[in-house]
């Protein structure tokens, strides 16, 4: 089932009145050519599983491992992918532009 | 994000009002504009100027950096007309993200066997129309070819500032319904919004194929600058 941003943030209220450990990913800036527009979520349970989206699924993976960190830690982080940062051998953006995701922790 | 914050953003959401979240990147410190408070707030020229282009972005303000995320509620799509392009349009609206409802006062075609996934209103305009509180998130079609329903719906419609009219009938009947609009007060500047014939120009001949040349006119209104989508 194809989500929209509604059901993004009704599953990350559910999850996290469920008990669960949830974060919230969002492009806060893009630089370039990008899969997604600023403001895009990507909501992220401890158990790893996740609706919505960052990119184009180039980043995502990263994107969820960075999360669980965040889920653990309560910090938020500013994560960046571009070709020009190292990562971008492994999970950059094959379109060439560059954005920058903010992940925080949801519930406090 | 706060879990209060969250549950306040989709109370918003799901009431279908605008609301920004700023979020000051540098500490994490959030909060959240509903749409009504954005004139009293110290950011009021930039939260009124993102809300208005529906974007979200980074600002600075005070030497700090702020993420405005503008969450506007979801583009809905409001047919006028249970008829066999509703059919195909309704679907492929929804799977487009569109909220969709159908109406007609015409209960042989408003029945939910001919559209099970979707609330159909078997109302007259008159009474179907404001309750559903067509905003400017809305898009609007009048598909029933019957002036009794569409005239009206379309006076409707014309009185709100839906992002996008438009009407089935070709130049001939569009001409007619133009002079019968005017008699009942409509000026032309307003008449002016109805896009009709509707749909992009691509040949469409079946309904399914139709269906796809509204959601291309509506989807070019809603995300190309206005003079490009024309």
């Amino acid at each position: 089932m194809l989500t929209n941003d509604n059901d993004i943030l009704k599953a990350a209220e559910d999850w996290q009145k469920a008990g669960r450990g949830v974060a919230l990913a969002t492009v806060v800036e893009t630089w370039g050519s990008a899969p997604r527009p600023t403001g895009s979520n990507l909501v992220i349970n401890d158990e790893g599983a996740f609706l919505g989206s960052v990119s184009g699924g180039c980043v995502e993976g990263a994107v969820v491992t960075e999360a669980l960190d965040v889920i653990a830690s309560g910090k938020p982080k500013m994560l960046e992918f571009g070709v020009a940062d190292e990562t971008a051998w492994n999970v950059g953006l094959s379109c060439g532009g560059t954005i920058r995701v903010f992940v925080e922790k949801v519930g406090s | 994000m706060k879990a209060d914050l969250l549950t306040a953003l989709n109370a918003e959401r799901s009431a279908r009002r605008p609301a920004i979240v700023v979020t000051d990147v540098g500490s994490g410190e959030q909060r959240l504009v509903k749409a009504d408070a954005i004139t009293a707030d110290p950011l009021a020229a930039d939260l009124d100027k993102h809300l208005r282009m529906n974007k979200s972005a980074m600002i600075e303000a005070d030497g700090k950096k702020l993420f405005l995320n503008v969450y506007a509620p979801t583009a809905r799509l409001l047919i006028i007309g249970a008829v066999h392009i509703s059919q195909a349009l309704a679907p492929l609206a929804a799977s487009l993200g569109y909220e969709v409802t159908v109406v007609d006062p015409r209960t042989a075609f408003a029945s939910p066997e001919r559209f099970p996934d979707v609330p159909v209103v078997a109302e007259w305009p008159d009474v179907a129309l404001p309750p559903l509180n067509v905003d400017r998130y809305t898009a609007f079609v009048a598909l029933t070819h019957d002036p009794k329903i569409d005239d009206p719906a379309l006076l409707h419609a014309l009185s709100r500032d839906c992002f996008y009219i438009g009407a089935l009938g070709s130049r001939k009947t569009h001409g007619r319904r133009l002079d019968r609009l005017k008699e009942q007060g409509a000026t032309d500047s307003s008449l002016a919004r109805i896009h009709a014939p509707i749909g992009l120009a691509i040949g469409a001949v079946s309904p399914a194929e139709i269906a796809v040349s509204i959601m291309a006119e509506i989807t070019a209104r809603l995300r190309l600058p206005q003079e490009k989508a024309a």
